[in-house]
């Protein structure tokens, strides 16, 4: 009888993974066996507990250095995942914190009291009247981020696949969840989740054949059968190739949010509870394009000047298509969703760039991952402080959405009306501002990695881009308001005074935005060093 | 041989796609995507056995769990929005456009 090798897992840089999934879990526990009244307190300590500690261990395990491929070859824990983990750990937590809101609704979550009930009946009324909570908000929110953890690390296809589900599955959830103007969120949730199962039938084809090519789940594996070229296959060995590239590039294209495969992100930004709008937009945008960069640098990399092309066209159409919709819209909501569209676009144009060491780029210059990190930093933080200033924007039926009740905010609450600028100026790449350094990174590694035309598009791009997020800002401080919106039951917006965890999370933003905007050199050094995939 | 199951797998990946895209019951697109899965399925356990190798069968297994879990989250929104709007169209679900 032969012996099997135990296999080493290397728990110790697995670790911030399994205590967020392992929190996700005892929260599902916490759900069973705490009294109802408990259960709110008992849930939030748990997060954010969890969260302190995976990110205590994220950045200790980083500071010692070394990339290593652990857990049976299937995770890379490298710089790139360091750094990605790091920021995923720190916007989950700040938007964990507008999930705990309650003072702006008066006293109860953005969430629905009693999701089985059906909007408008007596189990509606009563689970209102009882002030019911869905506390699962946040063991579901853990899951997903301990989903978000593992899509960008994965090193075997497999592993990507059930970390695209374990992120994917309880947002759909979550998006289904809103208190007011439910039937919209189930909308939203059902629209999610089958365009979502849709997309992710796509990445399993993909990787299906994917393997079928190369013989191996593994992205190095996947690798060494393109630059080997693999024996006998012939043209159907490079059709299955490129068809596997195809799929798999629609499935995590749409977990991006880049057109062609956008048509979900302003429905379902909309139509979720708008703390999850922030979770999602910062951190999903951040899991897709590490997992992108991955699979297409690392297993896709040898391979690039088939893909190149075809991403550069994604990007030009994300770009044109997210800032061109987005000037047309009359809620905020969707026009911060059509905005997070333009942004992957820019994103994608230094993806497309792939100015990395391995394709030449030269030392000390700014690499394609490094570059799209600093971006991503830049843009959650901007993407949760507004969508938070959103949730405090409200009048009697609840958020104020429409763009026509924030007319003469900034004469209103000229405070708010401020730092909701300092966000759309970020977004609009002006300097000073975090948003513009992470636009001008982008711009350098895509010009570096040989793609002039796509930077000049692109310049051209994010100056229309900024004429809505200047328009808005026109319309909060220098607009009047119409006679009609001050008459009765119409009347504009005001800001509801918020509770610590939402004032938090605009100050996060804030401060993130302008820092990183005036002195962005220590976290571009840092995004630097952490730019290489580990092969 | 096993050329012939992967090109089945690819007419039912084909099936299903156009089935979602064509369907408007919730319930049958998502049987599409389903399909959509049995077909990649197919696919893993025909390249498994044309490589020699036995991944693509535990994949499949991978894929199986994976699915029933999207079964039991679909289903749960599906007749959540079946019993507010006493309909599974997705023609009927149109409050968010543009």
């Amino acid at each position: 009888m032969g012996t099997i090798a135990a296999p080493t897992i290397g728990y110790a840089l697995l670790l911030p993974f399994i205590v967020i999934f392992a929190a996700a879990c005892v929260g599902i526990l916490v759900e069973a066996i705490v009294p109802r009244d408990l259960r709110r307190a008992a849930q939030l300590l748990l997060a954010f507990v969890a969260v302190g500690v995976a990110l205590v261990v994220t950045i200790s395990n980083w500071s010692a250095g070394g990339d290593v491929v652990v857990g049976v070859a299937s995770v890379a824990v490298d710089g790139p995942t360091s750094f990605i983990w790091t920021i995923l750990l720190v916007f989950g937590a700040v938007s964990f914190g507008m999930f705990a809101e309650r003072k702006v609704t008066a006293g109860v979550s953005a969430f629905a009291p009693m999701a089985a009930a059906v909007p408008g009946t007596v189990a509606e009324r009563e689970a209102i009247e009882d002030r019911r909570e869905h506390t699962e908000v946040l063991p579901l929110a853990l899951f997903a981020l301990s989903g978000m953890m593992l899509f960008p690390a994965a090193n075997d296809l497999i592993t990507m696949f059930v970390a695209l589900e374990i992120l994917s599955l309880p947002l759909y959830l979550l998006c289904g969840l809103a208190r007011r103007r439910r039937l919209l969120s189930q909308e939203a949730a059902m629209k999610y989740f089958l365009l979502g199962a849709l997309s992710s039938a796509f990445f399993l084809y993909g990787a299906a054949l994917l393997y079928g090519y190369s013989g191996s789940f593994l992205l190095s594996g996947i690798d060494d059968a393109i630059r080997n070229g693999v024996a006998g296959t012939g043209p159907q060995g490079t059709g299955l190739l490129l068809a596997g590239m195809g799929l798999m590039a629609v499935g995590l294209l749409f977990k991006f949010g880049a057109v062609p495969f956008h048509s979900w992100t302003p429905d379902v930004y909309t139509g979720a509870p708008t703390p999850v709008t922030a979770f999602m937009a910062a951190c999903t945008k951040i899991a897709a394009i590490g997992a992108l960069m991955r699979v297409f640098y690392v297993a896709l990399g040898s391979d690039r000047w088939d893909w190149q092309p075809l991403m550069a066209v994604v990007a030009i159409a994300t770009m044109v298509v997210g800032s061109v919709l987005a000037i047309t819209q009359t809620d905020v909501k969707r026009m911060l969703a059509y905005s997070s569209i333009a942004h992957a676009g820019f994103i994608l144009t230094a993806f497309v760039g792939a100015s990395q060491a391995a394709t030449g780029a030269r030392e000390g210059q700014l690499t394609s991952v490094s570059s799209v990190m600093f971006y991503l930093v830049a843009y959650g933080a901007a993407t949760i402080g507004a969508f938070a200033i959103v949730t405090m924007v409200r009048d009697s039926t609840g958020e104020a959405t429409q763009l026509s009740s924030w007319v003469g905010l900034g004469k209103r609450s000229p405070a708010v009306a401020l730092v909701f600028s300092v966000f759309l100026l970020s977004f609009a790449g002006i300097p000073l501002t975090s948003g513009f350094i992470g636009k001008w990174s982008v711009f350098a590694s895509a010009w570096s990695g040989g793609l002039h035309w796509l930077v000049v598009v692109a310049v051209v791009v994010s100056v229309v881009a900024a004429f809505f997020y200047i328009r808005v800002i026109v319309m909060m401080f220098f607009t009047d308001q119409p006679v009609e919106a001050t008459g009765a039951g119409t009347a504009g917006a005001e800001v509801v005074r918020p509770g610590w965890t939402t004032l938090l999370a605009v100050g996060v933003g804030v401060a993130a935005t302008v820092v990183f905007g005036i002195y962005p050199g220590p976290l571009l050094g840092l995004a630097q060093q952490a730019s290489e995939f580990i092969r | 041989m096993t050329d012939h199951y992967i090109v089945l797998s690819a007419i039912l990946f084909a099936i299903g796609t156009i089935g979602f895209m064509t369907r408007r019951n919730a319930i049958v697109a998502f049987m599409c995507v389903e399909l959509m899965l049995n077909a990649s399925n197919l696919a893993l356990v025909a390249f498994s056995h044309k490589n020699g190798a036995l991944d693509g069968q535990i994949a499949a297994f991978f894929v199986m769990v994976v699915a029933a879990a999207e079964v039991v989250v679909g289903l749960a929104i599906i007749v959540t929005i079946f019993r507010t709007r006493r309909s599974a169209s997705i023609d009927d679900a149109n409050l968010l456009k543009f």
